[in-house]
């Protein structure tokens, strides 16, 4: 299952998503946060530790406990800057 | 009546306005914001987004701003990819039978747009370095006084579930 990301994140890792296993869901955001950061270095890792960085399930924002099942869609976020 | 558009082309706010609810007699007051690419210490912008989230957003703050007050039309055109200074990078228009509607909505959707559709943006200084945009409390405090959350989590948050409160 693909994990999306954007922004200094896609560019810190340099790619725009983490493929994981289907056996690693269902999980909560938390731990999804840290499994996606070792993808990365240690730089990507702090990043996706980083509260800041929001995680959206389905298009919709998501917190820390919250849970995501296999086949949702999963995006990890900086804060947002557009207008 | 509530539209909104992500696109890679210029856009001509002129023409927005000019076309913006102009069949529609039923309306009195037309607010428009249009913001633009500032210049100076910078060369260019570059604006990355979230395609259908960035929609699903937008949309659920104009249908937000249309439960509060009485509109008749509201559209938001919103550019990514590469600008140059002077040049639009947001175009946000509302219409109503009287002002107050339009001028609040208007700047609801602005306020709201600032901290919860995912856009990103990053700057080309004049020596051609790239840097991330942070995102500004100011923009928080801004969109807080709706009476919303506290942090942009929150007020994502907030705005969907409105949207699915309807």
């Amino acid at each position: 299952m693909k994990i999306l990301l954007f922004a200094f994140l896609r560019e810190t890792l340099g790619r725009e998503a983490v493929e994981l296993p289907d056996d690693a869901f269902p999980i909560r955001v938390d731990r999804l946060r840290a499994l996606v950061g070792e993808a990365g270095d240690d730089a990507f890792r702090e990043l996706m530790a980083d509260a800041n960085v929001l995680c959206a399930i389905n298009q919709r924002v998501a917190n820390d406990d919250a849970t995501v099942n296999a086949g949702d869609e999963v995006a990890f976020f900086p804060p947002m800057t557009g207008g | 009546m509530l539209q909104v558009r992500i696109t890679q082309e210029r856009i001509d706010a002129a023409a927005l306005l000019d076309a913006f609810a102009s069949d529609d007699d039923g309306v009195g007051a037309v607010v428009s914001f249009t913001g633009k690419a500032r210049g100076g210490a910078v060369s260019a912008l570059e604006l990355e987004h979230y395609p259908g989230m960035t929609e699903r957003q937008i949309e659920a703050s104009m249908d937000s701003a249309a439960r509060r007050w009485p509109l008749r039309a509201m559209e938001v055109v919103h550019r990514v990819g590469l600008l140059e200074p002077g040049e639009t990078i947001v175009w946000v228009g509302a219409a109503s039978a009287h002002r107050a509607a339009a001028f609040n909505a208007c700047e609801f959707v602005m306020d709201f747009l600032k901290i919860a559709a995912p856009f990103w943006k990053r700057e080309r200084d004049r020596d051609g370095r790239w840097q991330w945009v942070e995102a500004r409390d100011a923009d928080l405090q801004r969109a807080r006084r709706w009476g919303l959350g506290t942090s942009a989590d929150e007020a994502a948050t907030y705005i969907v579930d409105r949207d699915n409160a309807s």
